[in-house]
């Protein structure tokens, strides 16, 4: 396969953008992208794009993003694997360029979360992709679902409520720089654990907010990257994995196997392991999910995630960062654009001008989990070629 | 708070499927029908017409104990599902006759903070209309 590159990375903000459909989000952030070429895109060059969205809410997605960024004469996939759509999105897209049969893909990834009221939104526009006859009319929207994992692995790991809390705090102080995160705020711990409950044990600010937004990647061939940069970022590894649907069947709570599998793949695609990543952009829809990926992407032992975030390694400054963005925690998540604007983070922290700059980071990894807790993509990056 | 009982206004009722209807009527008999196969006699759930174990097809439903443990569980505290109001348990059950199914219900007549992994639950049924919602509650009765 051919080597792979990032040459360009673009995102709109992550908020409520009450006035903006997919239709002004997507080529906002594609247009955003371009500017960040390097040496200049001609959007012609062009050869196929690949669209994750996640829920629909303006229309046939494709054509939308052809329609709106002057498209029509390539190519246009949707992607749509639930909240690993972005990262998969970004895994099509390196097979095509990697295969040969493509030079030049785009890389979109956007959903609206704000189309249904904050109400409505587990179970009408979440519900879309639910379980309808089994989980979700017995209460198990997408928050007590990770609520039932992390309540479980509180009960046989050493962590308690205050490691998720201290999650929080972290992940609200990295995004204070970055101006395209949604609450660029610091919290205490104390004030996350005072918050209401939302579903045990998880309480307010352990919680995502509801996100719009829409971010774009340009994949070339390592054949043309010369073209558009002379820094290019490499996408050195990509996976993906799935597992149970049904909670019926899941065998242990305290872990996500798709995780484990799709990082795995990852690694092995990169040659490079767990212990070479210098800053990662991990899935905390919910604290404690950032807590358990911690074990399923190898960075620690089984069990033993909560010393990582007791001791400041998985904050900026420390040695292994986790989402120095603010994560999907406090930079926001509309899930189709989640996994995209990650890498569009990575693209950045591996040439170093991130808002949240981690020194001397070499090598990077991009992780999603949902469906629920059934799929995983995970994306490894380098500055080096390999 | 009492931990009594008391049936909502409402429920979200399952559209049954010709697969899944045994297990949301078992109730009118008091029992829980949950699939099984005939081949490898493992119990798996939800119903399906193929064992995803053995992949054998002689499968149908059968009585299972309705007694189980809870395996993890969460307190809902907001209002998600219309005209159920918070706060409520839902709640992994996994069937003492097979702990590897595990079903998703909701544990009632306890006090939410009372609800600990392991606690061992019943099997009972709530009827609306014409189906049978398989709900669980503490083995001993209120708590």
């Amino acid at each position: 396969m051919r080597r792979v590159a990032i040459a360009g990375a673009g995102m709109t903000p992550f908020a409520e953008h009450f006035g903006l459909g997919i239709k002004e989000l997507v080529p906002m952030a594609v247009s955003e992208m371009a500017a960040h070429v390097d040496k200049g895109l001609d959007r012609a060059d062009i050869e196929a794009a690949w669209f994750g969205e996640l829920t629909t809410t303006d229309g046939f997605p494709s054509g939308i993003l052809a329609d709106t960024c002057g498209l029509l004469d390539i190519p246009v996939t949707r992607v749509e694997n639930a909240c690993a759509t972005g990262n998969d999105a970004v895994r099509n897209a390196t097979y095509a360029v990697g295969s040969g049969v493509v030079d030049v893909a785009l890389v979109v990834g956007a959903d609206k979360v704000r189309e249904s009221s904050a109400r409505g939104t587990f179970w009408e526009w979440a519900g879309l992709t639910r379980d309808m006859a089994w989980d979700y009319p017995l209460g198990l929207v997408a928050p007590a679902n990770f609520a039932l994992h992390v309540a479980r692995y509180l009960h046989e790991s050493p962590a308690t409520r205050e490691h998720l809390a201290m999650v929080a705090v972290k992940n609200h102080k990295h995004a204070v720089p970055n101006t395209k995160a949604q609450l660029r705020y610091e919290i205490t711990l104390q004030q996350a654990l005072d918050a209401p409950i939302v579903v045990a044990p998880f309480g307010l600010y352990d919680c995502t907010p509801q996100s719009d937004g829409a971010a774009a990647l340009l994949l070339v061939a390592e054949d043309v990257v010369d073209r558009y940069t002379d820094r290019p970022v490499w996408v050195r590894g990509v996976g993906l994995g799935l597992d149970r649907v049904m909670h019926q069947h899941k065998k242990d709570m305290t872990t996500f196997p798709p995780t484990v599998k799709a990082s795995r793949a990852a690694y092995s695609m990169a040659g490079l392991g767990p212990e070479d990543i210098d800053v990662a952009e991990v899935h905390d829809c919910f604290t404690g999910v950032e807590l358990i990926s911690y074990e399923d992407l190898g960075f620690v032992e089984k069990f033993e995630a909560y010393t990582l975030i007791e001791n400041g390694t998985t904050a900026v400054g420390g040695s292994k960062p986790v989402n120095p963005s603010g994560g999907l925690k406090a930079k926001g998540h509309p899930p189709g654009a989640t996994g995209v604007a990650q890498c569009v983070e990575l693209f950045e922290q591996l040439r170093g001008q991130a808002a949240n700059q981690v020194d001397g980071a070499r090598n990077a990894l991009a992780h999603n989990i949902g469906g629920p807790t059934a799929v995983s993509a995970v994306t490894v990056l380098s500055s080096e070629k390999g | 708070m009492t931990a009594a009982y008391t049936r909502p206004g409402t429920r979200l009722l399952p559209d049954p499927t010709p697969e899944s209807e045994p297990f949301w009527t078992g109730g009118a008999n008091g029992e829980l029908l949950v699939h099984r196969c005939r081949a490898c006699t493992r119990w798996f759930h939800p119903p399906a017409p193929v064992c995803f174990r053995c992949r054998s097809l002689d499968v149908g439903p059968e009585p299972a104990s309705g007694r189980g443990r809870v395996a993890a569980f969460t307190i809902n505290r907001q209002p998600w599902i219309p005209a159920y109001p918070p706060p409520y348990v839902v709640a992994m059950i996994e069937l003492a006759d097979e702990p590897d199914v595990r079903l998703v219900s909701n544990v009632v007549d306890v006090a939410p903070e009372d609800v600990h992994v392991g606690l061992t639950v019943d099997v009972f049924f709530e009827r609306w209309d014409d189906v049978w919602i398989p709900l669980f509650r503490p083995v001993g009765g209120v708590r």
